[in-house]
Parts: C-alpha cells; structure tokens; sequence
C-alpha cells in the first residue's frame, strides 16, 4: 500500500489507505454501450477518479486505402460510405472533391449546390445521432425519440435522393449519380421549415435542464492551445473558443456564396461542444434554405465522354455512346501525375483525402485524414483527473465514429 | 480548367523564408494544383518543424495529418508527408523527408503532440519508425501483427509480398489452384 501524500488532510490512517491505495486498471469497451463503436479504453483507475486513459483502436479496420490502390476512382466512392457511416453524403462529397482537384474538373453549377445540400444534410443527421445517443449514455432518454423523429424524414429524403439510406454512394467524378427526384425540394422545404421548432424544443429540454448542465459542464475540459497542439477539428475545436471553419477559411462547392455563422464555445468543455453543435444544426438550416432558393437548373455533371457516363439511352442505340461507356467504365479515368489533399468540414471535422497519382487509373496512395482518428487522440488529455462516471461525457461529447477511426 | 475550390495563394514566401533560415535545406519545391510541396533533409526535421511552427510569418501552429507512402524500385523506399495548416495565416504545405529502408526519422510530437497517433499510424502501416516518438505502437493492426500492409509489395488479398512476375497479384483461390 502506498503512503499517503503529505499535502492530504490528516485522516484515520486505515481510512487514508483504504480511499488512496493501489490504482486499479479496468476494461472499458470494446463493446460498452456507450463507446458507440468498437473502440476500447484501458482505464486506471484510483477510486473513482481517472488516473490514465490509454486508447486501443483498429478493431473495425477493413484497409480501405490499401483497397483503394486497385480501384478505379469511381470505384472507390460506395468505400467512402462506410467510413462515417453517420455522414456518408459528406463523405461521398469530399473524396470526390480531392479527385476533381486532382483531375482538374469544375462541377456545373446545380451539381455544386446539390453536392452543398448533402454535405448539410448530412450534418444534421450527425448532428442529431451525436445529439440523441449522448443524452441517452447521460440519462436523457426522451432526447433520443425527438431526434430519431427527424433523423427519419432526413432518411427519407436521402433515400428518395440516392436509392439508399446508408450506403449513399451519391457522387460521381465530375458531379452526381443522378439528378433531384420531383417534388424533392418540396419535401427538403417543409424539413427546414418544421426542423427549427424542433432544435427549439430539443434546446428547451437540455441547454438550461439542470442535470445536463451538471453533467457536461466542467467536463472533459481542453484549452484552445490544447486543441490547436492535439490537431482536433471540428466541433471540438470550436468549442475551445477557436473559430475556425474550412467552409469559412477555404470553401469548396461554393460555401463563400452562403451566409452563415460559425458558432464557437468559451470554456472547452462538454457542455461547449454540445452548444456549438446545436447551432451548427440552426445554421445548417439556413445553409439548406439558401441553396434551395438559389438552386440553378441545368446539369449535374460535366459533359464530357471521358470522365462522365452517357445517358443510358444512348447507350442502347448509338454506337458512339457504347464505346464511350465501354471505355469510361474498363479504363477508368486516368489521373495526370500529381499529389493533392482536399478537406471539407465534415460534421466531425477536417476530412481530407490526400490522392498520390502516378498516371494511373487508380491512385499509388490514398489517406484518408479522418477526423474522428486525430480528434480520439485528445480523450487523455480530456479524461484524466476525471471522474470515471465523466468519461462516458467525455466520449460522447467527442463524439468519435469507429468506422472513421479505424478505416 | 480550374479546380472546385477557392484556391488560396499557395505560401511561396514561406520556402524563401525556409531558404533563408535553412541553407541548402530546400532540396526540392514542387507546385500542384495550388499546393505547394518542399522537400527538406529528414537530418533537420524537427528544427525545420519548430520554425514553421514558431515564425509568425509562416505560423504553421496545427499539424493536420502525417502521411507515409512506400515505393518499389526508387532512389528512396519511403516518404514521409507532414501537412500543415496556419490558422492565423490560413495557408497549407506539404513538408516531405524521403527514406531508405531501416532508416529512422526524428518524431515530431515535441513540436506538434497531435502527431502522436499519426506517427503511430505510418509506422504501423508503412513500417517507417520515428526516433524519439513517446509510445511507438501499432495502433491499427493487431501488436502481433509482423508486417505492413500499405507497403506496395503487400498483396491486396493473399498478405505479404506476393506479387507474381509480370505483375500478376495473385489471390488465395488463384494459388490454391497452382498448388493442385
């Protein structure tokens, strides 16, 4: 047993023993509910307090940037699914930015605002799950049935958009796999406009509610010269007061033409985090508003037999469109010899793709710079000193996704 | 044709301020698509890390991401791709140290302690191990694991080291029918 520190109180010395004794080292995960994924924290324990935090991730690895080397670009894109599974128009949407930066290829101007609906759609969705499962692990259960409501009519539309809820595979090199459905817009419309009084009440039930504020407040708290050293992004940086944004800094698909605001916390605490990413949603409204009014008609994708498809129906009759599509879908495209990285704002963070191409069809290397990997990184610095009951704070206001994580 | 994004200056007066501090330390500078590309001595890394970090005229304060990339039959067999980004100054580079197999290059995680995993990352999947980093474990892999699979002698589906003469990779049913 060790002895007791000088600087604490005099106490009965078997009592003194019993409270600051061995540390303790417990498994947490891979599967504990509230870990949201497979990820496993080794925790040492004094007490209750939290002494060491050590991370231990890769149990949902599947090698996607060795798979990638043998694909054709497009192939690769339903891969990108599967890394935020939370968020896969986002995903689609930045992977295939970093192609068209390395191919060289500007995206019509319909494509471009679409390709801005889905990445804010998507945040929402994300922003929604994070929002319902973190109230749930903090014991806020009717949280989880308002957002799972509206989750489900964003799911809607996403399926009615891409064919898919999940697996959206959405877009192409050089724009989408299809155009908006009709009377898609329409229904996108009435989400907007029913969606803030949602965010009103959801605010009405957490932001001023007692033991959410006990609960976050306080907790997992990091400076914001922590989190600019420790690379977070995101929400989590935000959150420490520092406002930065990539739609903002460097916009894409063109973020500059949108008024929006980047909401930024004070105190860096969970409770911060979870502010900044309910106004996030309130902007993302907004953000959605705007492209719907601004929607220009006109093509999704760029005409060009060499990087898109022809229409299906020429397909079958011309001979010319049978080769294009014969040749566009054997060949692929060829990349020039290049290295380029792009990074959206993704509703976790930075997602970069850095693409090394050596003038092939595929890429020589792929790295995805997930954010939810770089933002994981942070729990120690987060957690220790905490209290173990914290931790489970501190995870979901992290908010890291596994199949992110571990690629 | 111009690319989708905004393309901010690429930060050219950061390689002469690199030059200027570091003589002879500029190897080789590359532009692409608005992103700039400098190679540096992987002897100097860590001082050359430190500057761009603490100068305010280049204030690289964030590493984003850390990349390692593997090559057959070059002058080199790795490189290793550091990507900054200024907050203040809002602009990018791309730091690059090349290696022969077995050499090691010094950790960045004194300058940046976000490298941490990032390193962990590149060493578990390409093999390229990074001197003085703190905790120098696989992180995806499993710690048993012998190999690295982002290495490009990998093969895709059978494991390491397996590709065929002519550059056929073989797959596990295509060897199980040599085998018969």
């Amino acid at each position: 047993m060790a002895a007791p520190p000088p600087s604490m109180s005099p106490a009965p010395p078997d009592t003194e023993d019993a409270l600051h004794g061995d540390t303790m080292t417990v498994n947490m995960g891979p599967s504990h509910p509230s870990t949201h994924g497979v990820l496993r924290l080794v925790l040492t324990l004094d007490g209750e307090t939290v002494k060491g935090v050590q991370a231990h991730v890769g149990y949902l690895h599947r090698g996607m940037e060795k798979i990638a080397e043998g694909m054709t670009y497009n192939q690769f894109v339903p891969y990108t699914d599967r890394l935020d599974y939370l968020a896969p128009l986002s995903n689609n949407v930045a992977y295939i930015l970093s192609v068209e930066k390395l191919m060289g290829i500007t995206v019509p101007p319909r494509g471009q605002v679409i390709r801005v609906i889905c990445c804010e759609m998507a945040r929402i969705s994300a922003h929604l799950l994070w929002l319902g499962t973190g109230a749930l692990d903090l014991g806020a259960a009717t949280v989880f049935f308002h957002t799972f409501r509206e989750r489900e009519t964003l799911y809607n539309l996403i399926e009615s958009l891409t064919g898919g809820r999940l697996t959206t595979s959405y877009t192409r090199v050089g724009g989408l796999s299809r155009d908006l459905p009709e009377g898609w817009t329409a229904q996108l419309g009435d989400f907007t406009g029913s969606f803030p009084k949602v965010l009103d009440e959801l605010d009405s039930l957490l932001s001023r509610n007692r033991i959410w504020m006990k609960r976050t407040q306080g907790v997992g708290r990091i400076s914001a010269k922590d989190a600019i050293a420790m690379s977070l992004t995101g929400p989590n940086l935000r959150g420490s007061g520092v406002a930065h944004d990539v739609r903002k800094t460097e916009p894409y698909s063109g973020y500059e033409a949108y008024e929006f605001d980047v909401p930024i916390g004070k105190e860096g605490d969970a409770y911060d985090r979870y502010l900044v990413r309910l106004e996030e949603m309130r902007q993302s409204v907004r953000i959605l508003d705007q492209a719907l009014r601004r929607l220009p008609d006109g093509p999704v994708s760029v005409k060009d037999p060499k990087i898109t498809l022809p229409p299906k129906e020429r397909v079958l009759t011309s001979m010319e469109e049978l080769i294009e599509q014969f040749m566009l879908v054997t060949e692929g495209i060829k990349g020039p010899l290049g290295e380029v990285y792009h990074a959206i704002e993704a509703p976790k963070g930075e997602l970069g793709f850095y693409i090394r191409s050596e003038g092939d069809k595929s890429p020589y290397r792929l790295h995805i710079r997930s954010p939810s990997f770089i933002n994981l990184q942070a729990i120690e610095k987060m957690a220790v000193g905490g209290l173990l009951s914290d931790l489970i704070a501190v995870v979901a206001s992290l908010d890291p996704v596994m199949g992110e994580v571990d690629r | 044709m111009e690319g989708p994004y905004i393309e901010p200056q690429p930060p050219r007066a950061v390689v002469d301020r690199l030059g200027e501090q570091f003589p002879g330390a500029v190897l080789e500078v590359a532009e692409f698509r608005g992103e700039l590309t400098v190679v540096v001595p992987k002897e100097r890394i860590v001082e050359i890390a430190r500057f761009l970090r603490d100068d305010p005229s280049t204030a690289f304060e964030m590493l984003i991401v850390v990349t390692g990339v593997h090559f057959l039959g070059r002058d080199h067999d790795f490189e290793v791709l550091y990507h900054l980004y200024s907050l203040s100054r809002n602009h990018r580079i791309r730091i690059k140290i090349c290696l022969r197999e077995g050499e090691t290059v010094d950790s960045v995680t004194s300058v940046w302690p976000g490298a941490n995993w990032p390193e962990r990352e590149v060493f578990d999947l390409v093999g390229v191990r990074f001197h003085g980093h703190p905790d120098l474990r696989r992180i995806i892999m499993p710690e048993d694991y012998t190999s690295h699979p982002l290495r490009r002698d990998f093969d895709v589906e059978g494991g390491p080291s397996d590709i065929r003469p002519g550059g056929r990779r073989a797959s596990p049913g295509f060897r199980d029918m040599e085998s018969v």
